[in-house]
């Protein structure tokens, strides 16, 4: 177990290993969403009360869940990064952050969109709104505490910390939706319970989910890769890469 | 398919403007993101294999 972690830790390592999945990403993300945006735009019936709306959650839906799960995964990379002073756990904090910021801006546009014609407008000071709007604060605060002081240790620990402490925003976006009187209606779609809505509109929503989850990975691989290089430009690995 | 005609698939039941510009915005934001970091990946490497370039000339 700690040598696969060492192994992976390796910025050689990781990077060329990783190259491989790039191309299975990008053909997974492509079908995957393609298949799911046919599937909710033409395919999937219409809500019996949000009527044709309906299909803006299954751009919505996956957004937020992606902004939400990259934001976590991004704070266990800066605890890692923390603990175990790993470089690409730093460099996973510092490339996750802006993919996760632009996907939950995404979140709140396309909630924003679906909340004109339900709700009458496009935004409400609401706790499940206001929360997600922290959460695009707190990746925004990440990146700008990681690019602070010309890249420093310090300011890679200062952003670490950050993501960390951030984490305490997970559950009140969560549970916003209980704890206070929010129009944002409750999640109807969680891992242990059966979804209350019929499978031709929650199969592809779950499509949807993973082709984000697809894009994602693809995205951040990208992005961290670069880094990794730009990070490793005098190191012979580097070197003999460019060679070539 | 849950559209009947392809005006009826336009019209999206009145909310056309807010389902395709969600449509839109997400296929700007995931395209745009991927094409992104991808040129910024290949600048950089040409833009490093040029510098390494001209120093061994």
């Amino acid at each position: 177990m700690w040598r696969w972690f060492h192994q992976w830790g390796s910025p050689k390592f990781f990077y060329h290993r990783s190259g491989v999945l790039i191309p299975v990403l990008a053909l997974a993300s492509g079908l995957i969403l393609g298949a799911g945006v046919f599937w909710g735009l033409l395919i999937a019936p219409a809500d019996y009360q949000q009527g044709e709306s309906v299909r803006i959650m299954y751009v919505h839906v996956p957004a937020a869940i992606l902004a939400q799960s990259s934001y976590a995964m991004m704070a266990v990379m800066a605890l890692i990064s923390l603990i175990w002073r790993l470089k690409i756990a730093d460099a996973a904090v510092q490339t996750v952050a802006p993919i996760g910021a632009c996907i939950t801006l995404l979140a709140l546009a396309t909630g924003s969109l679906w909340g004109k014609p339900m709700w009458g407008t496009y935004w409400v000071w609401d706790a499940r709104l206001t929360s997600t709007l922290i959460l695009f604060f707190l990746f925004a605060g990440v990146l700008a505490l990681r690019n602070a002081a010309g890249q420093s240790q310090t300011a890679g620990r200062a952003a670490s910390v950050l993501a960390v402490i951030g984490l305490l925003n997970l559950p009140i976006i969560k549970y916003s939706v209980d704890w206070w009187f929010t129009l944002h209606q409750p999640a109807s779609f969680t891992l242990t319970d059966r979804p209350a809505m019929p499978f031709s509109m929650w199969g592809p929503l779950l499509m949807m989910v993973v082709g984000f989850y697809a894009w994602f990975f693809l995205a951040w691989l990208i992005r961290l890769r670069h880094e990794l290089v730009k990070r490793e430009r005098r190191s012979d690995w580097v070197q003999q890469m460019m060679k070539q | 398919m849950s559209f009947e005609t392809i005006t009826a698939f336009l019209a999206m039941g009145g909310y056309a403007t807010y389902v395709f510009a969600s449509y839109g915005l997400t296929a700007l934001t995931l395209g745009g993101l991927l094409l992104a970091e991808s040129r910024r990946h290949r600048a950089w490497l040409q833009r490093q294999g040029s510098r390494r370039r001209s120093e061994e000339a």
